[in-house]
């Protein structure tokens, strides 16, 4: 119960700290639909030379767009999260402060993850969608059920991204330096979650294995349940599988660097 | 059980007063020995390059065998130069690093396994970091310890109302953190750290970078929290003024062991430490002479004596003002890292000494010799062929 209340506190915190940079969320806006424009108008193009590429046809491919769009802050698939705060804090030491409280490091930065990607839902997702829906023809869904369950897969979404790059950002308790780490972290993510092209469309093994990859679950997951390419329940439970390996990857790496955590500075 | 009623009712009373007598003996134990440390040391692996794919392991002792306890209600102050080992013990005494070896207890508690149940018991601030939420509020933060220590919402109240009154948050509460001054910062995070209720207080360094009047706030506030609440304060510092104004007691700690432990006149003592009078004469002059000080530095006109910390400076000065021509003059008081450069470097004389009367084995005399070492390193404004002729 208590604890409860100190997570749900820590991720209303989480949204309110990015609400607060209302100019950062406006720019944010402006360039997600700016190249969703740009993304937009290549996939007419593609589409346009080979009809149905990858099973998608051109509204679901131009509605996928604009789902990356909406996705691409929720899922921190291109500005830095907590994940360079959390390195941050490890470089300078100030993970001292964290690990004296009475709360559970992973669950403190889950939450406050969990309340950023609310706002960015709202503040930067919307938007962007609302833009590509009123300039492109996008299959959207009619029925409700089919909303809901493409929000239930951003929320997993959400938490597999979180739980990757928690364990990325612990790295930091043996680099020290973990900006290579995250720079290599962020092109993967770009590249595997179908960020610039869905992983529908990627050949042979290749397509097969980025599907099955952690990062698929960020934005082809909810994409693909949207424009009813998926079966929710199997694509929930895809979700949940990683989710749940990755932050039971993400615990045991915690209890490997809290244990032999040398707190940096004086 | 019943039918044993009367067998066990003599039974339960009698050992119903050893655990009573045992729990009281306990907890009077508890009260003296609230922080307990017994010979706990903190290494450290350094792995250092000494070539291409190449390295060595090293040993780095920060806390090297030290045992002190602290009774509950205690004020104590915890110096020594950078290096020394404070923020290494400090970060044992909350739990996040768990010693190499030792025994070291927290209000019966072992902190390393259990952190998070300490942790209610505990407040600490260091004063280069911050609890609090760089973009929000400081009331949100505020909030979060509320939710985060479980903090009945009344005593939350007048916690909070208490330290807001005595820390002067009162127009802060609304302001971002990255908005607050360092001093205001600070006394935020120390606001932070009381809502709990912890019995004893960790500050490491709560003071650094502050100006006068904050520095004099935060340590009334930390005097009239310990007369008030009779919590336990352990601080951290390099100011010796705040060890002067809060602490009865002070520990000096220098590379990992503890080289004195008493009240604060007795530091100066041991150190046999000694303050400077810088004196301008109008021209240059040989040295002075004025006994019990002596001459240590000589530059044109401006002579530099030293005389023992626990002599008064007004007869000094009003017979040099007699028999010299001065201008100008001040006195420089010794400061704590010297006056511990002082106490080492006499220690390990005093290790040298004894060793070789005692003729003794290799094994000791490596010892010493790193010890002196220790010294030297001690006090790195002493140049060498200068050693005689420090200037504190």
């Amino acid at each position: 119960m208590g604890t409860g209340r100190l997570y749900a506190a820590v991720a209303a915190g989480g949204f309110r700290r990015y609400a607060t940079y209302r100019v950062a969320t406006a720019a944010g806006v402006f360039t997600n639909t700016v190249f969703g424009f740009i993304l937009a108008y290549t996939y007419i193009a593609l589409w346009a030379e080979k009809p149905h590429l990858g099973g998608y046809d051109q509204a679901q491919a131009l509605t996928y767009v604009w789902v990356g769009q909406a996705m691409f802050a929720v899922m921190v698939l291109g500005s830095n999260g907590f994940e360079a705060e959390l390195m941050e804090r490890i470089r300078t030491g100030d993970i001292a402060v964290d690990l004296y409280r009475p709360a559970d490091l992973q669950a403190w930065w889950l939450a406050a993850d969990t309340g950023r990607a609310l706002f960015h839902l709202l503040g930067r997702g919307v938007a962007p969608m609302v833009c590509g829906a009123l300039f492109f023809e996008l299959a959207l869904p009619t029925d409700p059920l089919t909303w809901i369950a493409c929000l239930v897969a951003i929320a997993l979404g959400t938490v597999v991204s979180f739980a990757i790059r928690y364990i990325v950002a612990l790295w930091a308790f043996w680099l020290l330096d973990g900006a290579g780490a995250m720079q290599l972290t962020w092109l993967t993510g770009v590249f595997f979650s179908g960020m610039l092209l869905p992983l529908n469309v990627f050949p042979g093994a290749l397509g097969e294995i980025a599907r099955l990859l952690p990062w698929s679950a960020l934005l082809q997951a909810p994409a693909d349940v949207l424009v009813g390419e998926a079966d929710p329940l199997g694509t929930f439970a895809f979700q949940a599988t990683w989710a749940v390996v990755l932050l039971a990857a993400g615990r045991l790496v915690q209890s490997a660097a809290t244990r032999r955590v040398v707190v940096q500075g004086g | 059980m019943g039918l044993n009623s009367t067998g066990t009712t003599g039974s339960t009373g009698s050992t119903g007063d050893i655990s009573n007598t045992g729990y009281s003996g306990y907890s009077d134990g508890m009260d003296r020995h609230f922080i307990e440390l017994d010979r706990v040391e903190k290494v450290f692996d350094v792995r250092k390059k000494t070539g291409f794919l190449r390295r060595e392991r090293r040993e780095v002792r920060a806390v090297d065998s030290i045992s002190f306890t602290v009774a509950r209600g205690e004020m104590v102050g915890y110096i020594g130069p950078n290096g020394a080992g404070k923020s290494t013990t400090i970060k044992m005494l909350t739990g996040i690093l768990t010693p190499s070896g030792g025994r070291l207890r927290v209000a019966g508690i072992d902190p390393s396994r259990e952190r998070t149940r300490l942790a209610h018991r505990i407040g600490v601030v260091f004063g280069q970091r911050t609890t609090l939420w760089w973009d929000l509020p400081l009331i949100d933060s505020y909030r979060l310890m509320h939710r985060m220590y479980r903090i009945p919402d009344a005593r939350y109240r007048e916690n909070l109302d208490r330290c807001v009154e005595l820390l002067e948050l009162a127009d802060l509460l609304d302001v971002p953190v990255r908005q607050l001054s360092l001093g205001q910062r600070m006394r935020g995070d120390i606001a932070a750290a009381l809502l709990h209720d912890p019995e004893v207080l960790y500050l490491d360094e709560p003071t650094i970078g502050l100006d006068v009047i904050s520095k004099a706030k935060v340590r009334e506030f930390l005097r009239d929290l310990n007369a008030e609440r009779g919590t336990t304060v352990l601080l951290t510092t390099h100011d010796l003024q705040d060890i002067e104004q809060v602490c009865r007691r002070v520990m000096v700690i220098d590379h990992g062991r503890l080289v004195y432990d008493g009240p604060l006149a007795g530091l100066h003592e041991v150190g046999d430490s000694e303050r400077t009078l810088v004196v301008d004469l109008e021209r240059e002059l040989p040295p002075i002479e004025a006994a019990p000080a002596r001459v240590v530095k000589v530059e044109g006109p401006r002579q530099w004596l030293a005389f023992p910390a626990s002599e008064s400076a007004a007869p000094l000065v009003a017979r040099i003002a007699a028999e010299y021509p001065l201008v100008d003059l001040s006195v420089r008081e010794p400061d704590i890292e010297a006056v511990i450069a002082t106490m080492y470097a006499e220690q390990a004389q005093y290790a040298k000494q004894t060793e070789f009367a005692k003729q003794t084995e290799f094994a000791k005399q490596t010892e010493y010799a790193e010890q002196a070492e220790y010294a030297e390193q001690a006090d790195p404004a002493r140049r060498p062929g200068e050693a005689e002729e420090t200037v504190p």
